[in-house]
C-alpha cells in the first residue's frame, strides 16, 4: 500500500494540495450514493497530476472538492496553504476567483462573447477595467497561437482553437491550481495532443500545481504521476509519464 | 461584469426580442388603454370646463352628474344671491335642442345659455367672431368640432343661419371647445334666447354660476348656499371629481379598462417572465461556469437585475413611444379622445418595473441555488 499515500515526508510548503481522509455522499437514506470513499491526496507545486479510472469512479467529484466547489462530506482538505473547511462560502469564492483556473470538458465558454473578451472573464471578475482586462487577455491568446481569432464568436472556432481560449481563460489570471476536467475529450487524437502541450509548456510552473481528470489514455504521457481510481478510492499512484495498465491493483480493505 | 450581462442578453437575439416583446405589449397596452380611459373621463368633465369663469356650481341636490339636468325655478337665482358670502351668481341654461339645417336636415345640439348682462361662462378660444356678438339678435357661437360636423369640408364662414325650435339662430362665432361625450355640435347663446330655443318647460334654469366674495372659498360658500337654500352648491373642482366618480361607480367603464389593463400586465409579465425564465435556464451552464471561477452571488444578482432592467428601459421607452404614437395619430383622425397625464407615465413604469422583477425573481432564485459543480458535470 505505500504507493498510495505519496511522498510522506514532504514539507507542507511544497504541496500545494493536500487532502485526507475524504468522503462524500450525495443523496440521503436509502438513496445515498457514497461517491468517494476515504481519499488520501498530495499534490506538490510544480506538478502535472492525472486523475483516471472509469466513468463514476468519483474522478470529477475529487477534482470539484479541491477547486472549492464542492464540499466534501467528512475529510480534510487544503489547498495552497488555505484549510478549505474552515473557510466561510463569501471566502470560498474568492478563493476561487485569485487560485484557481479552471479548464472543462464542454468549454463553457460564454457563446455572446468573442474569443478574448471570453479569456477576460476571470481578470473582469476581479474587477478589473474591460480596457486593460482585454488587452492582457489578447496577450495571453498571441501566446497560445490565437492571435488572428481575437474577435471571433466561439462559434466560429473550432472545438481546439475553443478549448484554447479556454486555456487562455483558465490561466490570464495566474492562479496557482489549474484544475482540468476531460479536457481533451470533446476534441480529436490531434487537437486533444495541442491542447495537452500547451497545458504543459504553458500552464506548468513551479508554484501552480495542475491537475488534469481524463480518461484518454493517449495523453498519459504528459503526467508527472498519475493517479488510478475506482470506486471512490485511489487505487494506486504511479510516477512517470506512461501508465501501465497492466499493473494489478492491490485488494480493496 | 454587468457589461457581460448585457452582451449575454443581447448575444441571444431571439430571446432578447421576445422580453422586449412582452415588456413593450404590457407599457403599451397599459398605457394605451388608460390614457383613452382618462380621456374617457376627461370627456365627462369637458363641459364644466367649458363653462370657465365660475367657481361654484350651484343645482338641485339630486343632481349627480354635469349631463344630469335637473331644472330649478327661476326664483332659486335670488336665493342664491341672498345668501351671505356669495359675491354674484348668474344664471346658465344647458340642455339638449334640435337644429333644423338650411337643407331641412336635423341635428341634435348642446346648448348652453349663458347670463344675458354678463356673459359668464363665455368659451375662451374664439376662432373667428367674438363673444361680444353673442349680444347681437339671435346670435350665437358653434364650436370648430360642430360646424365640422355640420358643413363637413366648407371654410368657416359667420352669418350662416339654421332653426331651433322654429327660432332663427345665426352664426356669429366658432369657438374651439373640448371633446364631449355625446359628441354633438356646441352652441353658446344668450340665456333668453337659449330659453326660445330649447322645447318648451315649466321650468328651465339649469344651473346657477356663482363666486364667493374676496377671501372667501368656493368649498365654504357652497356650504352656506347648501345650509339655506337646500340646493346642491359645489365647487368647480368638486363638481369635477364628483361627475368623474358618476362615471366610475355606474357605468362598466372602469371595469372595461380595467380587465384591458390588467391582461397587458399580466399577459406581459407572462412573456416576458418566461423568455427571461427560458434566457436564464439556457445560460445555466455558463452563469455555473461564471460561479466557479469566482463570481459572487451579489455579482449574480447584479448580473440578473441589470439585465432585467435594460430590457425594462428600453421596453418601456417603446412601448410608451407607440402609445403616444396611437395618441397623436387617433387624435389626427379620429375622435377617439386620448390624454397621457403624467400619472400614466408613472403608473406604466410601476407596472413595467414589477413586470421585470417579476421575471427576474424566478431566475435569480435559479441561479442561486446553482451548485457551481455543475460546470464539471458532462
Ligand atoms: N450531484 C450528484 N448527485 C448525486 N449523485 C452524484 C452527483 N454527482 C455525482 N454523483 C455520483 O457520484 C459518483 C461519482 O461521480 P463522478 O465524480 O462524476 O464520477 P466520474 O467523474 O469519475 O465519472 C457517480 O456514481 C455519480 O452518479
Ligand atoms: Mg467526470
Amino acid at each position: 500500500m505505500s504507493d498510495q499515500s505519496v511522498q510522506p515526508s514532504t514539507p507542507e510548503n511544497t504541496l500545494a494540495v493536500r487532502v485526507r481522509g475524504v468522503k462524500k455522499a450525495f443523496g440521503k437514506g436509502d438513496a445515498t450514493t457514497l461517491a468517494l470513499r476515504g481519499i488520501d491526496l498530495d499534490v506538490p507545486y510544480g506538478e502535472l497530476l492525472m486523475l483516471i479510472g472509469p466513468s463514476g469512479c468519483g474522478k470529477t467529484t475529487l477534482v470539484s472538492i479541491v477547486a472549492g466547489t464542492l464540499e466534501p462530506t467528512e475529510g480534510d482538505v487544503h489547498v495552497l496553504g488555505h484549510d478549505l473547511l474552515a473557510m466561510s462560502n463569501r471566502r470560498i469564492v474568492r478563493f476561487r476567483r485569485e487560485n484557481v483556473g479552471f479548464i472543462f470538458q464542454a468549454f463553457n465558454l460564454l457563446p455572446a462573447l468573442t474569443a478574448v473578451e471570453n479569456a477576460a472573464v476571470p481578470l473582469l471578475i476581479a474587477g478589473w477595467r474591460r480596457k486593460h482586462a482585454v488587452e492582457v487577455a489578447a496577450d495571453f491568446l498571441e501566446k497560445l497561437g490565437l492571435g488572428d481569432r481575437l474577435t471571433n464568436l466561439p462559434s466560429e472556432l473550432s472545438g481546439g482553437q475553443q478549448q484554447r481560449v479556454a486555456i487562455a481563460r483558465a490561466l490570464v489570471h495566474e492562479p496557482r491550481l489549474l484544475v482540468c476536467d476531460e479536457p481533451t475529450s470533446a476534441l480529436d487524437a490531434a487537437n486533444g495532443h495541442v491542447t495537452m502541450e500547451l497545458i504543459q509548456n504553458v500552464a506548468v510552473q513551479a508554484n501552480r500545481a495542475v491537475i488534469v481528470v481524463t480518461h484518454d489514455s493517449r495523453i498519459y504521457s504528459f503526467a508527472d504521476r498519475i493517479a488510478a481510481m475506482e470506486d471512490g478510492h485511489i487505487q494506486r499512484v504511479q510516477h512517470g509519464g506512461t501508465f501501465d495498465e497492466n499493473v494489478p491493483h492491490p485488494k480493496d480493505g | 461584469m454587468i457589461w457581460v450581462a448585457w452582451k449575454m442578453l443581447i448575444g441571444n437575439r431571439a430571446k432578447y426580442l421576445g422580453i422586449i416583446f412582452g415588456v413593450v405589449f404590457a407599457s403599451l397596452l397599459i398605457a394605451q388603454q388608460s390614457s383613452i380611459f382618462c380621456g374617457l373621463m376627461s370627456l365627462t368633465v369637458s363641459q364644466i370646463l367649458d363653462v370657465p369663469g365660475a367657481s361654484i356650481w350651484v343645482m338641485d341636490e339630486n343632481v349627480q352628474f354635469v349631463d344630469d339636468i335637473k331644472p330649478l325655478a327661476d326664483t332659486e337665482l335670488f336665493r342664491v344671491k341672498g345668501v351671505p358670502g356669495v359675491g354674484w351668481a348668474v344664471r346658465l341654461y344647458k340642455g339638449i335642442a334640435r337644429a333644423r339645417l338650411e337643407e331641412g336636415m336635423y341635428e341634435q345640439m348642446i346648448l348652453l345659455g349663458l347670463d344675458d348682462a354678463t356673459l359668464v361662462g363665455a368659451p375662451e378660444h374664439v376662432v373667428m367672431g367674438s363673444i361680444a356678438d353673442l349680444r347681437k339678435p339671435d346670435g350665437v357661437i358653434i364650436d370648430e368640432a360642430g360646424y365640422k360636423r355640420i358643413w363637413p369640408g366648407e371654410a368657416y364662414q359667420l352669418g350662416r343661419v339654421f332653426e331651433m325650435n322654429d327660432h332663427r339662430a345665426v352664426i356669429v362665432g366658432i369657438t374651439k371647445a373640448r371633446k364631449t361625450f355625446q359628441s354633438f355640435p356646441i352652441i353658446y347663446t344668450r340665456y333668453s334666447q337659449a330659453v326660445r330655443f330649447a322645447p318648451p318647460e315649466r321650468k328651465v334654469l339649469s344651473f346657477v354660476l356663482a363666486n364667493p366674495k374676496d377671501g372667501l372659498t368656493p368649498e365654504e360658500v357652497g356650504l352656506r348656499i347648501e345650509a339655506e337654500t337646500g340646493l346642491q352648491a359645489l365647487s368647480r373642482q368638486e363638481f369635477l371629481w364628483k361627475t368623474i366618480r358618476y362615471y366610475l361607480e355606474k357605468t362598466g367603464i372602469p371595469v372595461n379598462f380595467g380587465i384591458t389593463v390588467l391582461l397587458g400586465f399580466f399577459v406581459g409579465t407572462a412573456i416576458a417572465g418566461q423568455t427571461f425564465y427560458l434566457f436564464t435556464v439556457e445560460n445555466i451552464r455558463q452563469f455555473g461556469a461564471l460561479k466557479a471561477m469566482g463570481t459572487s452571488n451579489r455579482t449574480i444578482l447584479l448580473m440578473v437585475l441589470s439585465q432585467a432592467l435594460h430590457v425594462g428601459v428600453i421596453g418601456y421607452g417603446v412601448g410608451i413611444g407607440l402609445a403616444a404614437a396611437f395618441g397623436w395619430w387617433s387624435g389626427q383622425t379620429t375622435r377617439l379622445s386620448f390624454f397621457m397625464p403624467w400619472q400614466i407615465l408613472a403608473l406604466t413604469g410601476a407596472a413595467v418595473f414589477l413586470i421585470v422583477l417579476a421575471a427576474s425573481v424566478l431566475s435569480i432564485r435559479k441561479v442561486f441555488v446553482l451548485d457551481p459543480a455543475v460546470v464539471f458535470r458532462g
